[in-house]
Formats: structure tokens, C-alpha cells, sequence
């Protein structure tokens, strides 16, 4: 648990970070989003110290971290940044093990670490160790560069508009990544970004940031539904308000009993997926498969409608 | 790379070198039309070998000190602790390449007498912008989201120092050691003026006895070690910046 109790920043007369509180409950994903200048990635570099608050404590499980030298609190922290950030002049293995060694693991634990990242990453270890970061893809170096963050098995995970620098088919694909390994890590993601899309897709919890004050700190569909301030409901776009609410639901949450006709639907597609599919295939209906492929039933336009509406 | 030699020649020109420290006799007869009846062709009051290695050497020991002297004030400058101290620095260092050898050597001899002692504080004081600048250069332009993930990787001031800054920067802090030994190379042969034993000796005995081959074999003897060296060093340079994916 991520305790931010009344955290200021300034720089001179400049309030970059604006007495902001929150608290970020274990193995979410929190993403902070707002304008360029709305203080969110200052935010996050001071949650490991990269940037010293003015004011306000952070405590990350109780543990005031000012009382750990800055040093020390990073290497138990995950930091990925956009531009991954690599080291030009240390192969592939060397960038993801720069914690481990920090910390001082024997060699075998840290071999061990590292092709189990890679190959959980889909990089095959003998093929990309030895590499250096300028012989690999954007994309490649994007996984070793959260990799790496990842290496020293961190609580925590911070991440700082990691992939604003991805081609949007690599871009999602790196999403999709991100959620099946904090699933299999369990790790507490703090995300900055500006781009919603991103948010919405990635987040249990967004934070929405404007001139270093934090406007609104809730889940996505709250912050469809009941915006806090007309900046949150601006930065959401009022005209994809229907689409946003049915981007963070599951194909699962609205199936009905009955068969249809069609290519079946996934119960995991968002439900905006399921909707392009309906409206594409011109049925009104198309069935749900579960994993095993077998069939759950059918969704309907009409419970997609009625799910996208504004609460009466 | 156009200011690479092409390997041949490169072997060449020190099989040539080698052959005529080794054997000078060999070249006699090349450089007999330059010399007047009866004077010796090949240099003849001290071993060309031993000279070059002294030579050598005076320039390895001021560039050494330059080089770690130029390097050690770089870091600091570029540390929180140091930056203040950075136009000092720079004009300290700007004094030392301003400053002529020669008047160096005039004014160091008074000081600490005659033989290598003037010569070397002459070169070490030539020697030192070029490194300073560059190693200034190479530290301050690292790429930011590099340096970004170091500290966030949770490395301290030292280790970024020693792990990432310094051997991201040492193509261009080699770069200022390869200027810095050229200049020694040609400049050290002005310390003979002052009897430091180097390859300058030759060019002054030729110039005092009116011997054009003298003048000529110290001259060329100096400019191939300065082309080779050149050369070497732009190897090692190229090396280290392809090991980090800048070709």
C-alpha cells in the first residue's frame, strides 16, 4: 500500500505539485493522467525520491520513505521510463541484472532472473543476452527496459509514460503484456500517461492531475459517470462517453442465455470490441465463447445500449 | 573512414619505421645527395633508437599526468559539489594552451634546470585543453533517459560515475588523448633546446651543421610516430563507439 499524505512540490514560487493525497491499494494498477505540466510525472519521481517533496509524507506498507537513503528505496522500487532508457555499453543481460547486482545476489540467482524475465518477456535468452540494446526493435528494448525494472522482483512499479515512444500496434500489445505480468508478479503499478485510451484499458484506479492539484482519484467508470470537475469530463471527451463505459466491461458481465448466429465473441473483448463486432457483422445478436471455446450464450445490441446509457 | 589509413599502409609505414631505427645504415645511401661531401647521412652523435624512446616516453609521462589531471577536474566540475568551480577551471586550463611551449621552457628552466623536467612541464600544460574540453563534452552530453534510469535504478553518485558516465564518455575523452599526444609528439621535440633527450635532438644537430638529412629523418621519424599513434588511438575510439551502437 501506497500511502501519499498531502505531498507538495514547489520549485521557488512554482507549485508544480499541489498538497495531493492518495492512497493505492496493493497489486492495482494506478494510472495518473494529465496535461503536459499538470505535475503527474513529478508525482511519481517522488515516490522514489528522485524528486524530494517540499511537504507531506509518502509511505509505501507504513514505511516513511525518508527514513531510507534515496538510493536504497530505488533499488527496491521498479522504475521504467519512456525511451526505455537502456545502457547503451551493457548487453541485454547486464541492463535487466543492474539491480541484482546493486543489491549484491550471487551470480547464479541473477543468471536464473534473467532468462526468466526474458522468456517472460518472449525474448529467448540465449538469442538476446549477449545483444546490445541498439541491435534490438523498439519494441524489444521497450520489454527489456520494463524487464529490467522488474528485475529485482519490486512491491512496487513505476512507470513513466512507458510507452509513448511504441507504434500504436506494438503500443497495445505492450498493454496487454503489462496486465498478464502484473497478474503473474502481483506488483503495484503507478502509470503516468496522457493518453486516455491508455488509461482506461490499463487502470483500476485513474488519478486525473491539472496544475499540480489532484481533480479526481476513482475508478474508470466513475470517472465517466460522475466527473468531479468539467476538466475531468473534458479530458475524458464528452462525445466517447458511451464507448469509454463500455471499453472497462467485459463481454462476460452482459451475456444472456440462448444461442446466435455468427463468429463467436471472446468473454474477455471489451465490450466496445463486442459492439464494433455487432454492429460490423450487422447482427443484432452474436454468441460469447469462454476460454475453452466453448459457447456461454449470446450478447445483445440491446443490453450494449442500455449498458452504454447514462444512469437514469 | 577517410581518416583511416587503409591497413597496408598503416603496416607499412611502421615496418619502414622499425627497419630505420633498427638499421639506419640501410637508408644511407638514400639520404647521401642531401648532405655535403664528407658529412655523415645517418645521425651519428646518439642512437636514433634510444632517442625515440626517450621521446616516446617523455610524451607518454606528460600526457599521462594531462590526461588524468584534465579527467579528474572534468568529473569534478561536473558533480553538484564541483559545478562552481567550472569557469575557474576552464580558464586555468584555457591559460595552460595559450601559454607557448617555448616560453614555458624559458621560464621553467630558471626554475627546475636543464633536461627533461621544463619538457615535460611544458607538455603537460599544452596537453591539457584538449582532454578537458573533451571530456567535459563527452560528461555533459549524456543521453538524459540514460542517466534517468541509472539513478532510478538506484545507483549512487559513484557508481554512475564508474559505470555509465565514464565509459559512455570515453570515446570523446580519447578522442582529446589522441589530440593531446599529437601535439606532445611534434612539441616535445623544442625540449631538446633545453637538453631533454628527444628526437629533437637530431633536427638541432642537423640545423647547427647545416645537414639536411639530419633535419629530415628527425622530422619524418617524428611525423610517422605521430601518424601511427593518430591511428591507433582512432581504432580504440572506433571501437568503443561501436560497442555502443553509435556507428
Amino acid at each position: 500500500m501506497i500511502e501519499i499524505n498531502t505531498v507538495t512540490k514547489r520549485y521557488g514560487a512554482n507549485t508544480v505539485v499541489d498538497a495531493v493525497t492518495m492512497t493505492i491499494a496493493p497489486q492495482t494498477i494506478t494510472v495518473i493522467v494529465g496535461t503536459s505540466g499538470s505535475g503527474k510525472t513529478t508525482l511519481l519521481r517522488m515516490i522514489n525520491r528522485l524528486v524530494e517533496p517540499s511537504e507531506g509524507t509518502i509511505r509505501i506498507d507504513g514505511e516513511d520513505i525518508l527514513a531510507i537513503p534515496g538510493y536504497q528505496l530505488r533499488r527496491r522500487i521498479g522504475y521504467a521510463i519512456q525511451g526505455h532508457g537502456l545502457f547503451p555499453h551493457r548487453t541485454v543481460a547486464q541492463n535487466i541484472a543492474t539491480v541484482p547486482e546493486l543489491l549484491g545476489w550471487d551470480r547464479a540467482r541473477i543468471d536464473a532472473k534473467v532468462a526468466e524475465l526474458l522468456t517472460l518477456f518472449q525474448l529467448d535468452p540465449a538469442a538476446f543476452g549477449n545483444r546490445f540494446p541498439h541491435e534490438l526493435s523498439g519494441g524489444q528494448q521497450q520489454r527489456v527496459g520494463v524487464a529490467r525494472a522488474l528485475a529485482a522482483e519490486p512491491n512496487v512499479l513505476l512507470m513513466d509514460e512507458p510507452f509513448g515512444a511504441l507504434d500504436p500496434i506494438i503500443r497495445a500489445k505492450a498493454q496487454d503484456d503489462l496486465l498478464a505480468i502484473q497478474k503473474h508478479f502481483g506488483t503495484t503499478i503507478i502509470l503516468v500517461t496522457h493518453d486516455m485510451d491508455e488509461a482506461f484499458h490499463l487502470a483500476d484506479k485513474v488519478a486525473v492531475m491539472d496544475k499540480g492539484r489532484l481533480l479526481q482519484y476513482d475508478a474508470p467508470a466513475e470517472l465517466v459517470l460522475r466527473p468531479a470537475t468539467p476538466f475531468v469530463e473534458t479530458l475524458i471527451g464528452a462525445a466517447d462517453r458511451p464507448l469509454r463505459l463500455l471499453s472497462i466491461a467485459k463481454a462476460a458481465e452482459v451475456v444472456e442465455p440462448g444461442a446466435a448466429e455468427g463468429e463467436p465473441l471472446s468473454a474477455t473483448d471489451s465490450l466496445r470490441d463486442a459492439l464494433s463486432a455487432l454492429m460490423w457483422s450487422g447482427r443484432e445478436t452474436l454468441p460469447v465463447a469462454g476460454e475453452d471455446g466453448t459457447i456461454l450464450g449470446h450478447v445483445s445490441l440491446q443490453a450494449l445500449l442500455q449498458r452504454a446509457a447514462r444512469p437514469q | 573512414m577517410s581518416r583511416w589509413l587503409p591497413p597496408f599502409l598503416r603496416l607499412g609505414l611502421l615496418a619502414l619505421l622499425l627497419a630505420f631505427l633498427f638499421r639506419p645504415a640501410w637508408f644511407s645511401g638514400l639520404l647521401q645527395p642531401l648532405v655535403q661531401d664528407g658529412a655523415p647521412a645517418i645521425y651519428n652523435q646518439g642512437d636514433l633508437l634510444t632517442l625515440t624512446l626517450l621521446h616516446l616516453r617523455t610524451v607518454a609521462i606528460a600526457t599521462l599526468g594531462a590526461t588524468v589531471v584534465a579527467i579528474a577536474l572534468a568529473v569534478l566540475v561536473t558533480r553538484p559539489i564541483g559545478a562552481e568551480f567550472l569557469p575557474l577551471s576552464r580558464s586555468l586550463v584555457n591559460i595552460g594552451q595559450t601559454f607557448p611551449p617555448v616560453a614555458v621552457l624559458a621560464l621553467a628552466v630558471p626554475a627546475v634546470g636543464f633536461g627533461e623536467k621544463p619538457t615535460l612541464i611544458a607538455l603537460f600544460l599544452y596537453g591539457l585543453l584538449p582532454i578537458f574540453e573533451n571530456a567535459l563534452t563527452g560528461l555533459t552530453t549524456l543521453p538524459p533517459s540514460v542517466m534517468e534510469a541509472a539513478r532510478g535504478a538506484g545507483m549512487t553518485g559513484f557508481q554512475r560515475l564508474v559505470r555509465i558516465e565514464i565509459p559512455l564518455a570515453s570515446p570523446v575523452m580519447l578522442a582529446g588523448i589522441r589530440l593531446s599526444v599529437v601535439i606532445g609528439l611534434a612539441t616535445a621535440t623544442i625540449g631538446s633546446t633545453v637538453a631533454a633527450k628527444t628526437l629533437g635532438e637530431v633536427i638541432i644537430a642537423g640545423l647547427q651543421s647545416n645537414n639536411l638529412a639530419f633535419v629530415l629523418q628527425g622530422g619524418l621519424v617524428v611525423a610517422a610516430l605521430a601518424v601511427l599513434i593518430y591511428d591507433a588511438f582512432s581504432a580504440l575510439e572506433r571501437a568503443a563507439a561501436r560497442r555502443m551502437g553509435r556507428i
